[in-house]
């Protein structure tokens, strides 16, 4: 592989990874509040489709942005509403919420373009344009740095940019603040909260807002910024690969990263090699789809250090004991 | 603990739940401008107007039966299996593989053999989530889910090195010896000389599945281990001080999970395609979830769940074969039927609740005065 192939899978490893990471960190809201979240997929796919339908009709892909995550955000209060209001199983919860996703896009995008279930393809400010650094054209001929400056730094979408900056941010938030304190105390101990006189449906509900924010983002990005559009299943279980890192990195959002950009190359080599051939044997494609979920397993065993998730995460909170 | 009589805690309950699914699910319908009365009528005339439409929603309850059951056991030991994608995927690989290794002479010889082959692929993919569970304590939902992709993966691969005939372009397994081929109930009807249309797959698997359910029952409310296994899933403090082995009810649990949603390939692989293509589950491992949860965990329950999604789904291909509704809306449906009966039932079951518990003060007020 020489080093103009390798920028390439790089740069395509950063776009692959951008949507698993916003997701990722949505469910690491949620989760550290105690509020699982198998929902991920769905909540993507719907913002997926209503953010390139309103990008469409709009010509706006701002406005496409806002009503992704409006949809998002629906599904968001309605993962709430059974887990945290009515005490109902979080898991299952999930489960409906991707099934409605996965009915209601199509069902509404054929009604609305009639075009077998997906939106016209998207084109100019339907879309988010690249943003080109400073000297990117100017700097290529310097060896090494200019393509790597050029390739791999400059030239992805805001939202790229948006969903790194949410790694320190949310470091922060989670770790550095009052609200952060609280909202991982309320997936560890919700009895000691509620004692302290904080709001602990308040503070899920918070969180599970947040999650659904950084979702409809991740939907977004998928049909106006990775494609121009959206097509039927379009999310192809990154709500579930975004699950997984969640677990990979044991619910810290640096690790998040880390996990979430290796999922990502592994995509971007699934993308671009087919077939790995590393002399001695071949890589199937296949396997490169199925290695995330398997190093998850692995993680999950605890063979290679122990993932322990949020106390009471999954446990809808009673007041009475 | 009784808030309320026995028929309102498994009727009443469950049918509010449904009527509002139902009513979500045609406000949906006029949503994108098209008449639920209409649509329900195609759907009736579809899936239960002719003994054709009758095949296909047997052929489907079948699947459902099978998926309800494998969700509806573990629930029973509080377990989560929400891998019966992945485990009728291997599954469909046991049968396959049985079914291709002898050239069969007659349908009573290789139905055995399936059935032994696709309950120990789907158990085997169970037993290791259930495994990490018991032993590492590694939650079962998450790696259930992981164990979905990493079967789908594995049946692509295989379909395409090694499964499928040399020189053949699709990706799927060489067609099963005719000996494989099970009688299906055009057939089996015949024989009584009841006419049945010939064209739906609905096959024997359709008594496979009644006899499971009666299994199911047998081994749950009859036996010592369905005691366990029950008692464990109430509460697994109590079940572990009265000598219940955590890790031997998990792993027999989950055996028995995966080993009912293996069997759904007998039906689907065995006797409707006759050899194993790509996606042969088709959604039915995440349909087995809402089975269980409107048929409560209970066999007859799962029966009539079973029957009504078979319902949904064939009233729903023909729907969208005579209007331009897709096919979808039945995961919309299904996914209303989920949220409803399953994560919202308190929203159903709080005034439900309250309503019987005020009745029965009020009768305790009356003679006192």
């Amino acid at each position: 592989m020489d080093y103009a192939t390798l920028l390439q899978v790089l740069d395509s490893t950063v776009r692959l990874a951008t949507p698993l990471l916003l997701a990722c960190l949505a469910g690491l809201y949620s989760e550290r509040a105690g509020i699982f979240d198998i929902g991920l997929e769905g909540k993507m796919l719907a913002a997926a489709f209503l953010s390139a339908a309103v990008a469409f009709v709009t010509g706006s892909v701002w406005l496409g942005l806002l009503a992704g995550i409006a949809a998002s955000m629906i599904l968001s209060i309605i993962h709430g509403l059974a887990s945290i209001t009515f005490r109902g199983n979080q898991l299952i919860s999930g489960v409906a919420i991707n099934f409605l996703a996965s009915g209601l896009t199509v069902l509404v995008a054929q009604a609305w373009f009639a075009q077998g279930g997906r939106t016209p393809s998207l084109s100019g400010a339907g879309r988010f344009s690249p943003w080109e650094w400073p000297f990117a054209e100017a700097i290529i001929p310097v060896p090494v740095v200019g393509p790597l400056y050029n390739e791999l730094i400059s030239g992805h979408t805001a939202i790229v940019y948006l969903a790194l900056a949410m790694v320190p941010i949310s470091w922060y938030v989670l770790f550095r603040t009052r609200f952060g304190l609280r909202l991982r105390a309320v997936g560890e101990n919700p009895a000691a909260v509620d004692t302290a006189g904080v709001s602990v449906v308040g503070l899920r509900f918070a969180a599970v807002a947040i999650c659904g924010v950084l979702c409809g983002v991740a939907g977004a990005y998928l049909a106006t910024s990775l494609q121009a559009g959206f097509v039927k299943e379009m999310t192809a279980g990154r709500g579930y690969i975004a699950l997984a890192a969640l677990i990979f990195a044991k619910w810290r959002p640096w690790y998040a990263l880390y996990a979430c950009l290796l999922f990502g190359f592994l995509q971007a080599i699934a993308l671009r090699f087919q077939n790995l051939d590393l002399g001695l044997f071949t890589v199937p494609v296949e396997f490169m789809d199925a290695l995330p979920y398997i190093l998850t397993v692995v993680i999950l065993a605890g063979f290679v250090g122990k993932a322990i998730p949020p106390r009471a995460g999954g446990e809808p909170y009673v007041k009475e004991r | 603990m009784d808030k309320m009589p026995r028929w309102a805690d498994v009727l009443l309950v469950p049918l509010i739940s449904l009527l509002l699914a139902a009513i979500l699910s045609a406000l949906v319908i006029l949503a994108i401008g098209e008449n639920p009365v209409e649509a329900l009528g195609y759907m009736v005339e579809g899936a239960l107007g002719s003994t054709y439409g009758w095949g296909y929603t047997l052929y489907y309850a079948t699947n459902f039966i099978f998926t309800g059951l494998a969700v509806a056991i573990a629930f029973h030991a509080s377990l989560f299996n929400i891998g019966g994608e992945g485990q009728a995927t291997l599954g469909g690989l046991g049968v396959a593989l049985v079914c291709l290794a002898l050239p069969w002479p007659h349908w009573t010889l290789a139905l055995p053999a399936a059935v032994i082959g696709g309950a120990a692929f789907g158990a085997f993919w169970a037993a290791i989530p259930a495994y990490l569970q018991a032993k590492r304590g590694s939650h079962i939902v998450i790696t259930t889910i992981m164990f979905n992709y990493i079967a789908f993966a594995l049946i692509i691969y295989l379909l395409n090195n090694g499964l499928k005939p040399v020189g053949q372009m699709e990706s799927s397994s060489a067609r099963f010896p005719e000996g494989a081929a099970l009688p299906t109930l055009h057939e089996m009807l015949a024989v009584v000389g009841i006419p049945f249309s010939k064209a739906p797959p609905v096959n024997i698997s359709l008594f496979l599945a009644l006899a499971a359910a009666w299994g199911v029952w047998l081994l749950l409310w009859r036996t010592p281990l369905g005691f366990e296994i029950r008692a464990f899933g109430k509460s697994e403090p109590a079940g572990r001080y009265a000598g219940i082995s955590p890790t031997k009810i998990i792993m027999i649990t989950m055996l028995i999970s995966g080993g009912l949603a293996g069997l759904m390939a007998i039906n689907t692989v065995m006797g409707e395609a006759e050899r194993l293509v790509n996606n042969s589950v088709q959604n039915a491992g995440f349909i087995g979830i809402a089975v269980a949860l409107m048929g409560r965990s209970h066999p007859v329950g799962i029966l009539i769940a079973g029957l009504l999604f078979g319902f949904l789904v064939q009233g729903g291909a023909e729907l969208a074969f005579w209007t331009s509704i897709p096919t979808e809306l039945i995961i919309v449906i299904q996914a209303l039927v989920i949220l409803f009966t399953g994560a919202l039932d308190n929203m159903v079951r709080m005034p439900v609740e309250a309503l019987f518990s005020r009745r029965r003060l009020a009768a305790k007020a009356m003679p006192a005065e």
